[in-house]
């Protein structure tokens, strides 16, 4: 048998010289395996253990082995196992978008200033409300509650607006990136200042938030979080092609028929939205924007969107939900700080493949 | 004449800046590009080439005039019936890593598809095509990046024509490669021009090439003067010599070629003819001297003598003890001391 097979195998390779573009049904397969592995993982693991069958039982409407369980599951870990799902597929897309819209391989969402504009918001709310003394209280009070979640929103929303207006007006993008370099400069100066005359009850409390978590968002905020997300990732899906054009940069996009300010505007604010609603939720989550896409185009050896858009997504889930596994440091009651881990555990990895696959050079040029 | 493709109607060139006065490079252009043929657009540098270039791209508007794309008023057209027309070759060198540089051609397909961009069976074809008529078939799985100059060149080609446009335009296509692969590109443009009836503009510095290959010549002289016609026409025109004029280049009708040197400082009477008759002159000139005729009175004197595969010379100057060397390098040098010592 493996004499008769071997032949045509080598005659098929040899009829078609033409490589297949798009994404293989297998890559994605196990995209969608490892995604729904560490989700379930992230569910059983935790302060508690609780056996994956039961985590099973729980998700399918069955009665746990203990009350308390079910309640651990559906209250706590379900909502920041899908938080962690959302935020890490928003960060990977929104960090591909950004690269590629400035060509630029260390551009990340964070590079249009979204996150410091968020940032803004909530030290403007922790560091500076009021200046008496039971607002200390109120302010500890409300961490992790709405107030934080809205004045992230706002300051995000407020620099989207104005990189939106300006998208709209500049010439080329690279104007774009360095006007949101000099907004994310301004805002941390703000912040800066904000700290310097600041209390240190409060300086700990705006710190807290910049550390960044999965774990505060309820299920009421989740019914912002989860559709924001989700168009942001479905306006993403729609620009792949005008993405695809912009890889050989403006002028060939240009050249063919892209209008380049109707793209870099629905590319900016899709982006922007992405970045901005995880860090309004979550806190500004570092390193997976930057390195989620350099790991697809390793992994997958291409810099075709319609491949890399699912695959940043999927693979941006996995590496949220599993890095907010290792932060939980199972079998400890400890919780480390999420942005300490994305990057400890990340940073290695992702320059292991990439030296490993020899793809570093010839992305944008570097 | 086969169908004109692209066309000028009172083309002016040039920047109107938002403050200050606008800045014409060239007014009153009539042009016409015809299907089927390669047209090359010379001119001295910063005359203006890129300015047309983009103009008729549509990438920058005119400051009058109009340019029609296959009939049609460019100004009218969406980018993407633009793009349905016309495509180009940039000089900007394109880096994308982990693109094939069958995906790269497949990019070309851009104002073909639909909004998601997906390929259909046709569209492959085409890239299919376009990969084959470049002769890059065994590059097709190859990452851009890793290619040389020349084969990325072959690939960007393929791409424009993926586009499956009336006009290519290409700004400086054999810029990066080295003769040989100049050679090739400007055949293989030809060859795509005569075989897909489609036209081509591009700009070059290669006056030979171009004035060999070209089935036409768009000269741009100083001043937004636009010469056009056959290369051969504008030889005997003149064209050359006005629009290349300055110090150190002149154009040589009869060899339809430049000259580099600078200019004689003084003569040299040539005894010899044949190959090393031809040759030795070469390096006089290089050598900064006019030759003249044996029979002219000059103060420096160069015979040669020996046959062609051991040529010797003999240097006469200013009537001293004629000195015997064996190679153009010494004849040079004693020349050139020569003018030294004066």
């Amino acid at each position: 048998m493996a004499e008769t097979t071997q032949p045509i195998v080598e005659s098929t390779a040899a009829v078609s010289p033409w490589p297949r573009l798009g994404l293989r049904p297998l890559a994605l397969v196990v995209m969608f395996g490892v995604v729904a592995g560490a989700f379930l993982l992230s569910l059983s693991f935790g302060s508690v253990r609780i056996p994956l069958e039961q985590v099973l039982t729980i998700l399918l409407g069955g009665e746990a082995e203990r009350a308390t369980w079910r309640t651990i599951i559906v209250d706590f870990r379900l909502p920041k196992a899908l938080t962690a799902t959302l935020a890490g597929a928003a960060l990977g897309v929104s960090g591909l978008q950004m690269q590629t819209l400035f060509r630029n391989p260390l551009a990340d969402p964070f590079v249009l200033g979204v996150s410091s504009g968020a940032s803004l918001g909530v030290a403007l709310v922790v560091l500076s409300v009021g200046a008496a003394n039971n607002t200390l209280l109120a302010v500890a009070g409300l961490l992790g509650n709405l107030s934080l979640v809205v004045a992230a929103s706002l300051g995000a929303g407020a620099v989207l607006i104005l990189v939106l207006t300006l998208a709209r007006r500049v010439q080329s993008s690279v104007t774009l990136l360095i006007l949101g370099l000099m907004i994310g400069y301004l805002t941390s100066a703000v912040v800066s200042l904000l700290l310097y005359f600041s209390i240190a009850e409060r300086i700990h409390a705006y710190v807290a938030w910049s550390f960044g978590s999965f774990g505060g968002v309820t299920w009421t905020q989740m019914r912002v979080l989860a559709p924001t997300i989700l168009a942001g990732l479905l306006l993403a899906l729609v620009l792949t092609k005008a993405l695809n054009a912009l890889l050989l940069g403006e002028a060939y996009a240009r050249s063919m028929g892209l209008d380049i300010r109707r793209a870099r505007v629905g590319i900016v604010a899709s982006g922007a939205v992405l970045a901005g609603a995880v860090t309004a939720f979550c806190g500004p989550i570092a390193f997976l924007g930057i390195a989620i896409p350099h790991l697809c185009r390793a992994l997958l050896r291409s810099a075709d969107h319609r491949v890399l858009i699912p695959a940043c997504a999927l693979v941006g889930a996995a590496a949220a939900l599993l890095a907010d596994l290792a932060a939980q440091a199972p079998g400890t009651n400890v919780v480390l700080p999420l942005n300490a881990i994305t990057a400890l555990i990340g940073a290695p990895t992702v320059v292991w493949i990439i030296l490993r696959r020899g793809v570093g050079r010839g992305t944008f040029g570097v | 004449m086969s169908a004109t493709v692209l066309a000028t109607g009172n083309l002016s060139i040039g920047y109107a800046p938002r403050r200050g006065p606008r800045r014409v490079i060239a007014a009153d252009l009539n042009l016409a590009l015809h299907a089927g043929e390669v047209v090359c657009l010379l001119g001295p540098n910063g005359v203006g080439k890129s300015t047309l270039l983009r103009t008729l791209v549509g990438m920058q508007p005119p400051l009058a005039g109009r340019v029609f794309l296959d009939g049609v008023d460019l100004a009218t057209l969406s980018a993407r019936e633009v793009a349905r027309r016309l495509s180009v070759v940039l000089t900007e060198r394109i880096e994308v890593g982990q693109l094939t540089a069958y995906a790269l051609v497949a990019l070309g397909r851009h104002p073909h598809t639909d909004w998601t961009g997906r390929l259909t069976p046709r569209d492959e074809e085409v890239v299919r095509w376009a990969l084959e008529a470049v002769d890059a078939v065994n590059l097709a799985s190859r990452p851009v990046h890793e290619l040389s100059d020349g084969e990325r060149q072959r690939v960007m080609v393929a791409r424009a024509l993926a586009q499956e446009p009336l006009v290519m335009i290409l700004d400086e296509p054999t810029a990066f490669l080295d003769l040989p692969r100049r050679v090739e590109m400007m055949r293989l443009l030809r060859r795509l021009a005569r075989e897909t009836n489609r036209a081509l503009l591009l700009s070059t510095h290669d006056l030979d090439l171009a004035l060999r290959s070209a089935d036409a010549i768009w000269l741009m002289a100083p001043g937004g003067v636009m010469h056009t016609g056959a290369p051969e026409d504008l030889v005997l025109g003149g064209a050359f010599e006005t629009a290349f004029a300055g110090e150190g280049i002149t154009f040589d009708r009869h060899q339809g070629q430049f000259h580099i040197h600078p200019p004689a400082r003084h003569r040299v009477a040539l005894v010899g003819d044949g190959l090393v008759g031809a040759w030795t002159s070469r390096a006089l000139e290089r050598a900064g001297c006019l030759v003249v005729s044996s029979d002219e009175p000059a103060s420096l004197r160069v015979v040669v003598d020996g046959d062609t595969r051991h040529p010797c010379w003999e240097v006469h100057i200013d009537g001293a003890t004629p000195q015997r060397v064996g190679s153009l390098r010494e004849v040079a040098m004693l020349v050139q001391q020569s003018q030294v010592h004066r």
